[in-house]
């Protein structure tokens, strides 16, 4: 097929395994995050696609055409490093430039796309400034104006944005889709932040452990997550224990929630529901009652802390949405069945 | 943040103990030689205060200046061979596991603790045409027969590379060990073979220590009088072993006082023409 294919991937250290079977495969034009913990192996899976890496075994097929032992000058593809790496000794012309000389460019051809890109990522001008020279936004637009400046097959990205700071994180997390979808370039940036992966990818692969736990769309990992693991690590989420009881009707904390099913067989499961899916209403009927621990008000939204049978359930909604509540107030929990996930526990 | 101008004597204080280990240790001395360099030799005695400049009179002839040419040019090639194995030893070094690196670096140190002396006599026995390595290339059919490598200019510079190749190693690898790996593996990624990124990045992004290091062996070679004497032929022989010899052997210090002066202008000259040509090419 085209596109890029993972197949098997796994990459141990010693005896430590930091990818584990990790099978995945992306169309030409998408832009995939790979997200998760620190740790559980996002860069080294990277840098396998990169080929800075070898599988220790299983292959990365592109268009059809296993690529594993081809050495990383010859792949193709434009890499940013967390670090940046932009050569220090360069001129922002010439770090652009780099792998058209590499390749023997004139250097009229260098100049002409290192202007071309420049315009690109919005700094024309700029082309004969030492790189010490730039603030952190401006070096990672250098950076990734030479990952892109021979149009490779492959874009990666590790953690692009982390050493920006909040506000400029957001801009240019907007930026980099909208150039990637300019573009058409089939992009896998590695993050730890779901907001930057929710706000840029097609397709979110969600890793723990080394393992790709979950790759799909990042509406449909937000609303039909995987597992618990992924359940809490995109976005907030309450967890909590089903019980089914003699009836077949499925209760959560002893309150029994019309229309919710789990799966046949299974007497226990875990159910997850985003807080903002969460009702607060008053006490009795079908609601579970509990007692409002804290308050927590943001301005744009409120996230309120019930604690009901030895659990903290938190709803958010926004102030026009919600009467006041406060501390220690008696409340009544609704989870409406629809929107609630059922996942094995 | 604005630094305010020292007011009091006890502003200066830091800079007691320094300036004076400076004034005990290098003016001192080295104003005695100069002043010595100008003084009148006295055959019986040693000499007499004096101001002349016959000493470096005696100084400008065609001998002396080769003399000096050659120990500018073998200081030179001592320094660029050392650069040129220690540097891309000391880089695949700090590739290897920590423990490796260890070892390594303690066996060059325990090179630095031989003496010149045992430096140069090992050479020497090992380029005889008896016991030397010769004798193990006609081992294995490289060689008809042995032969004597020493004395020789070559045997001269194996031996000052040996010597002064610990010293460059230790001086390249900390800025090595520092130096972002990424750097090589975003070359990679941009299309350069791993040699091709390593001259076209680690290279010039450590130019400045490249340069510090081939001045600081230089310098460093530019003082060894034993070796060109126990390997080389007296056509080998540097200033340093004429200094030595007028010093120590002739008595004559005042000769030997204006020869280490002219000396040290002359690397000095040298150094800074060298630290000049690079901020020439930095500033491009
Ligand atoms: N070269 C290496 N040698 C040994 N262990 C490594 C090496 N590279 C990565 N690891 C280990 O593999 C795991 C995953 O690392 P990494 O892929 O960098 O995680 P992430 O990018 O998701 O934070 C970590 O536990 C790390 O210590
Ligand atoms: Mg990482």
């Amino acid at each position: 097929m085209s596109g890029l294919v993972l197949k098997d991937i796994t990459k141990s250290f010693g005896n430590f395994t930091a990818v584990d079977t990790a099978n995945l495969s992306v169309p030409h034009g998408k832009f995939v995050c790979l997200l998760g913990p620190s740790g559980c192996g996002k860069t080294t899976l990277l840098r396998m696609i990169a080929g800075l890496e070898d599988p220790s075994s299983g292959a990365i097929l592109l268009d059809g055409t296993d690529i594993t032992p081809v050495p990383t000058h010859k792949r193709n593809l434009g890499m940013v490093f967390q670090s940046l790496a932009l050569f220090p000794h360069l001129t922002v012309g010439d770090n652009i430039a780099y792998p058209l000389r590499i390749r023997g460019a004139s250097r009229e051809e260098q100049k002409k796309r290192s202007d071309e890109l420049l315009k690109l990522i919005h700094l024309p001008g700029f082309a004969d400034r030492p790189v010490a020279k730039l603030s952190g936004g401006q070096r990672q637009r250098v950076a990734i104006a030479r990952a892109l400046a021979l149009s490779p097959k492959l874009f990666l990205l590790d953690e692009p944005l982390s050493a920006l700071d909040a506000k400029l994180r957001e801009a240019m997390q907007v930026e980099l889709r909208q150039l990637q979808q300019r573009l058409g370039i089939t992009t896998f940036v590695v993050t730890h932040d779901q907001r930057e992966a929710m706000t840029m990818a097609d397709l979110v692969v969600v890793m723990g452990n080394g393992k790709i736990l979950q790759a799909a769309p990042p509406i449909d990992i937000y609303r039909k997550p995987a597992d618990a693991f992924v359940a809490d690590f995109i976005g907030m989420t309450n967890l909590l224990d089903a019980e089914v009881d003699r009836a077949g009707r499925v209760s959560v904390l002893g309150q029994a929630i019309a229309g919710l099913t789990i799966p046949e067989g299974l007497t226990k499961a875990s159910v997850s529901i985003r807080p903002e899916d969460v009702h607060l209403g008053s006490v009795g009927g079908d609601a579970i009652s509990g007692t409002v621990t804290f308050v927590r008000d943001l301005g744009g939204t409120i996230e309120t802390f019930v604690e009901t049978g030895g659990k903290t359930i938190i709803a958010v909604a926004t102030p026009r949405e919600r009467p006041d509540v406060k501390a220690g107030q008696q409340v009544g929990v609704t989870l409406p069945a629809q929107s609630c996930v059922v996942l094995k526990s | 943040m604005k630094r305010e101008a020292p007011k009091s004597l006890a502003d200066y204080s830091p800079l007691f103990f320094p300036g004076l280990m400076l004034i005990v240790f290098f003016v001192v001395p080295f104003s005695t030689m100069i002043a010595v360099s100008f003084f009148q030799r006295d055959p019986s005695g040693f000499y007499t205060p004096d101001f002349v400049f016959s000493n470096y009179a005696r100084f400008l002839s065609l001998f002396f200046g080769k003399v000096l040419g050659f120990s500018l040019v073998l200081a030179v090639m001592v320094a660029i061979c050392c650069v040129v194995i220690a540097f891309p030893f000391t880089y695949l070094l700090t590739k290897r596991p920590r423990k490796v690196q260890t070892i390594w670096l303690v066996c060059l140190l325990s090179v630095l603790s031989l003496s010149e002396v045992i430096i140069g006599f090992a050479w020497s026995t090992l380029f005889t045409r008896t016991a030397g390595i010769t004798n193990l290339f006609v081992a294995i059919g490289l060689m008809k027969e042995p032969v004597a490598l020493t004395p020789s200019f070559w045997a001269v510079l194996t031996g000052m590379v040996y010597q002064a190749l610990p010293y460059t190693i230790l001086v390249l690898y900390p800025a090595l060990v520092r130096l972002d790996p990424t750097l090589l593996e975003a070359a990679r990624t941009l299309g350069a073979s791993p040699v091709r990124a390593f001259m076209n990045v680690v290279v010039p992004a450590l130019r400045n220590t490249i340069v510090a290091t081939l001045i600081m062996v230089f310098v460093f070679a530019l003082g060894s009088y034993l070796l060109p004497q126990i390997l080389g032929r007296p056509s080998h022989w540097t200033l340093s072993v004429l200094i030595t010899d007028q010093a120590i052997y002739q008595s004559n210090m005042p000769f030997a006082a204006a020869m280490a002066v002219f000396l040290v202008l002359m690397s000095l000259a040298l150094v800074g023409l060298t630290l000049l040509v690079g901020r020439k090419e930095n500033a491009l």
